[in-house]
């Protein structure tokens, strides 16, 4: 039943209009590899792979298949053709099963056209088993968490007999465990057989599951590069030049401590306790991370601070005020600046423009308003100084936000709380989504606010970005702290404490290993890797 | 690399890559913002923002731009509906009728007669509402257009009203009941009272506007104070007003004494709009009012805080709210402010040309302004003209019936395609080939012409 398929992208040119979105790009597809197409956010990844699968027509250029070339019209030729492909916004119906989603598009019938589920059902079941997916085909897609939808993507692509499976940025979307069972996924796909093209950015991922890696930068393909590559040649084959992956940041000088957390507790609509009895601190001059998995606490904590939830008990105090019980206006008249975890949904307006976004939260303010009315100039005249400070790629700030890549709509939200003087920053997931350049950018932009002797609070569920900004990283697990602990924690013992394990237990027993032997440590490491 | 410099001056070719993206850039904004008439609707179900790859289309031409503007398919969809207008009233025609009998015998017998009848009604369409040749002396000759500008007024400043909820995501459906309430105090100041000139006509108008808001605001406060929806509040409105207002004009407050038609006394000619171009015109200042309420609305939306903040909630009200802008506070405003526009056209109606108040005082305008607003793409200068445009239809239309026999309600016909088309842009953009989507098919040996051409389709 297992057909190899051996694919082949050659010369293919695509542009739009003026723009050349890719430029003679040539890629072979093993049967049986993990192919990954390593790029920029923007490098022309996707736009090749729309090609490829019969979304966008090639300018130039043709795709082989076993050799022979073929031209698909559209997704379902790709399909027939042995191709699949997962996109990073998923097609599925909500409200359907998991079962319905899969059979959508090709739905098995019995006479008289009523739907014939059960095949599609049993192929569900054997895909799952097969490969541990653990899906349950009768489940609502909408009561599943992402990377299990993401499954039923992947699934649906198998029950039409795919040979060639297309991840477009899978990653992006998923939790670093959800991340983790993706590759062990992959990594299984590939030993049934299945061959996967893996779009990404991130490089970790990349060295971890590739076979291959083909680099794209500016829609060129500026080489292949094996796995085994260490990551700063990666990196800087994919921005162009040389990245330092490691922030080299001075040790932090807290001064006085200016933003206080007291028994915070925030009520969901549910009457659940979502963040729990929450104290902590943070002083001037100092980055406190909030680490933990995502759904803990994290979104509501960061929400109650700006005055966003209702059902909110305890105390916020910064330089000594209240901050609870006042309006969102207020507390960001306060001096508090925020970058919210979802940039297009929270953080921006896409219809707006580069220049209106920039001030999105000063627009009653001097210069830009006298009274109620706006002075325009002054607006673009803004936007015109941050685009240069903080090099966000737009040949105009009268641009829509929405025209931007997700890189770039972060360094304008990051611009724009970053240009007022603050009393506290708070960042959600400042990089999500944001290329290796960009992260190095607005790494470097977060640590200097916090030279300035702003309080900064970074939540993130990216442990390596945790470890990298933290001076002290706190630790949420259902919305209770499990601890804080000093920046150059271990891995192993933040793992677990994002697990819900508080610190004493482990940092005990790594004190006394310390002191005692060193073999004792290493087994303790070991032990934490199975978390 | 100790020291990194920041990443614009590295490799020293940042111009080419910020210029890289703009044709496609500027085409999905396009798209994007004729797919949501302007902002006025909501986008399409994966907006641009999430799209990982730009949207193909050409070359970025000039005409191209305007062609794919929002503006363009209003015009575009007028022409259409004027076009399926002529064929509708070619049909009714009797000569078309009689040349098609012996239409294989001479076809164009046939077409001509199709083309002489859409043409003379439309022709007959322009005389009523723009210009009419055969007017004895100048004055007379405007008098159509004059006429225009009068229907076109209290189009225009309910247009809007609902334009400017719009803006803020409010689907007003309620300028209707707005014109109502805002014509029963305006007209209850007008003849009840009785004031020195200017002063009462001040008050009239003052009382109108805020008749208007106060219904308006209602429909706002509810929204946001229980999160009902402002369609259901603003339809069910406009019934209270309605009826309302029947029943005050059986009162003895509002009844014109010794008449048992519900009708209301006649307005003090001290409340009355005065006739901008003396008494042969029905032309009222009210005229002049509506350019300056185009000119505020404009200014409001463009370049106040207060318009940034209706804008801002209505393109994102998550992002709006994180940014400190007080949701709630912005619907009740924009509504009492639509109110208010709409009960301009109140004022304009009793205190402008009806000079007494009816349960006919609104007419149809309430919800003829949506479409106003709706043809205008919820521009304030937009609806401007598109309120014009529907005021010349309906100043036409008699005039049309009247030469050459074409009922009214074809006006109506072309009003509602009009709606139609501009309820759906990319049929307007298939139909005249101008479909930046469009994929042409695939074939190897032509995909380099392609290229080069494509951008055209």
């Amino acid at each position: 039943m297992v057909r190899v398929l051996k694919l082949e992208l050659r010369g293919i040119t695509k542009r739009f209009g003026t723009l050349l979105a890719n430029d003679h790009i040539d890629v072979v597809v093993e049967p049986g590899q993990i192919h990954c197409l390593l790029g920029e956010n923007g490098a022309g990844k996707s736009t090749l792979m729309n090609v490829l699968y019969g979304l966008y027509e090639p300018s130039e250029g043709e795709i082989l298949v076993d050799g022979k070339p073929v031209s698909f019209r559209g997704p379902g030729d790709a399909m027939e053709a042995g191709i699949g492909m997962v996109h990073q916004h998923f097609m599925l119906v909500p409200v359907f099963t998991v079962a319905e989603n899969v059979a959508l598009g090709a739905e098995p019938t019995k006479a008289a056209g009523f739907l014939n589920l059960d095949e599609t059902r049993r192929r569900i079941k054997e895909i799952s088993d097969q490969y541990g997916f653990d899906v349950d085909p009768d489940a609502l897609v909408e009561d599943l968490p992402v990377g299990v939808q993401q499954r039923v993507e992947i699934i649906k692509a198998l029950v039409r007999d795919a040979q060639v499976l297309i991840l477009d940025e899978p990653t992006a979307v998923l939790t670093p465990q959800e991340t983790d069972e993706l590759l062990d996924i992959m990594r299984q796909l590939k030993s049934g057989g299945t061959s996967i093209v893996f779009i990404s950015h991130k490089l970790r991922e990349v060295k971890a599951v590739s076979d291959t890696i083909t680099v794209i930068r500016r829609g060129k393909v500026v080489g292949t590069a094996e796995p085994a590559a260490s990551t700063t040649e990666l990196a800087s084959m994919m921005v162009g030049r040389a990245v330092s992956l490691t922030l080299d940041k001075a040790p932090a000088q807290p001064k006085e401590k200016t933003f206080e957390v007291r028994n915070l507790t925030v009520i969901a609509p549910n009457g659940q306790h979502v963040v729990d009895g929450l104290s902590f601190d943070i002083a001037r001059g100092e980055i406190l991370a909030v680490a933990g998995v995502q759904g803990n606490g994290q979104t509501e904590l960061t929400e109650a601070i700006l005055g966003l939830q209702e059902r909110v008990h305890g105390s916020i105090l910064l330089d000594g005020q209240e901050l609870l019980g006042r309006s969102v206006k207020e507390v960001l008249n306060a001096g508090v600046g925020f970058v919210p975890e979802d940039r297009s949904v929270d953080g921006l307006i896409g219809t707006f423009s580069i220049a209106e976004n920039l001030i999105l939260d000063r627009y009653d303010q001097a210069p830009f308003a006298r009274g109620i009315s706006m002075s325009p100039a002054r607006v673009l005249e803004n936007a015109k100084s941050r685009i240069e400070e903080f090099d966000v790629r737009t040949p105009s700030g009268a641009l829509a936000a929405g025209t931007l890549s997700g890189g770039n709509q972060q360094k304008v939200v990051m611009a724009r709380e970053l240009s007022r003087p603050l009393r506290l920053f708070i960042a959600s997931q400042p990089t999500r989504g944001v290329d290796v350049g960009s992260i190095e950018f607005l790494h470097k932009r977060i640590v200097a606010e916090r030279d300035q002797g702003t309080p900064v609070m970074i939540i993130s569920t990216e442990l390596d970005e945790v470890m990298e900004l933290a001076d002290r990283i706190a630790v949420l697990y259902k919305g209770k702290l499990v601890g804080v602990v000093p920046a150059g924690t271990s891995r192993d013992v933040l793992g677990l404490m994002m697990a819900g394990i508080p610190p004493e237990e482990h940092v005990h027993t790594t004190q006394a290993a310390e002191a005692a032997d060193t073999t004792t440590s290493t087994s303790d490491a070991e032990g934490g890797d199975h978390v | 690399m100790s020291e990194k410099q920041p990443p614009q001056h590295a490799e020293g070719e940042p111009a080419g890559r910020a210029q890289q993206p703009t044709p496609a850039a500027e085409e999905t904004a396009a798209i994007v913002s004729v797919d949501t008439a302007g902002g006025a609707m909501e986008p399409s179900a994966v907006p641009a923002t999430a799209q990982s790859g730009q949207l193909p289309g050409g070359p970025d031409t000039l005409l191209r731009k305007i062609f794919t503007g929002s503006g363009m398919v209003s015009v575009l969809a007028v022409l259409l509906a004027l076009i399926i207008g002529g064929l509708l009233i070619a049909s009714t025609d009797k000569q078309v009728a009689t040349t098609a009998t012996y239409f294989f015998a001479r076809p164009t017998d046939f077409l001509a007669a199709v083309w002489n009848a859409a043409t003379r009604s439309y022709i007959a369409l322009f005389q009523g509402s723009v210009f009419n040749p055969r007017g004895n002396g100048l004055a007379a000759q405007f008098a159509p257009f004059m006429e225009t500008l009068t229907i076109a007024t209290p189009l225009i400043t309910a247009g809007l009203g609902v334009a400017l909820a719009f803006r803020a995501g409010l689907f007003n459906i309620g300028a209707q009941g707005q014109i109502i309430v805002a014509g029963i105090l305006a007209a209850w100041v007008g003849f009840a009272l009785d004031l020195p000139m200017g002063l009462h006509l001040l008050l009239v108008l003052v009382a109108g506007i805020i008749g208007g808001a106060f219904w308006g605001g209602l429909v706002g406060v509810l929204k946001a104070r229980t999160g009902a929806h402002e369609v259901i509040l603003t339809i069910m409105f406009n019934y209270i007003a309605l009826y309302f207002l029947r029943y005050l004009l059986n009162t003895p407050a509002f009844q014109r004494p010794g008449e048992s038609n519900p009708i209301s006394p006649i307005l003090d000619p001290t409340a009355v709009y005065p006739q901008i171009f003396g008494s042969q015109y029905r032309l009222h200042l009210g005229f002049l009012l509506a350019i300056a309420a185009t000119v505020l609305v404009w200014w409001l939306l463009n370049r106040s805080t207060v318009g940034f903040e209706f804008r801002a909630v209505g393109a994102n009200p998550k992002a709006a709210q994180t940014a400190g802008i007080n949701v709630s506070r912005s619907t009740i405003l924009v509504m009492a402010l639509a109110g208010g526009l709409a009960g301009m056209s109140g004022v304009a109606q009793v205190a402008g040309t009806e000079k007494v108040l009816t349960d006919g005082v609104a007419a149809t305008y309430g919800f003829d302004a949506i479409t106003v607003a709706l043809l205008g793409r919820s521009s304030p200068w937009g609806t401007f003209a598109a309120g014009l445009l529907f005021g010349a239809f309906r100043a036409g239309a008699v005039q049309m019936q009247i030469q050459t026999g074409t009922p009214i309600d074809i006006v109506l016909v072309v009003q509602s395609l009009i709606v139609l088309f501009i309820a759906a842009p990319p049929l307007v953009r298939a139909i005249f080939g101008l479909n930046p989507r469009r994929r042409k098919p695939a074939r190897p040996a032509k995909s380099r012409e392609a290229a080069t051409t494509g951008g055209a389709a």
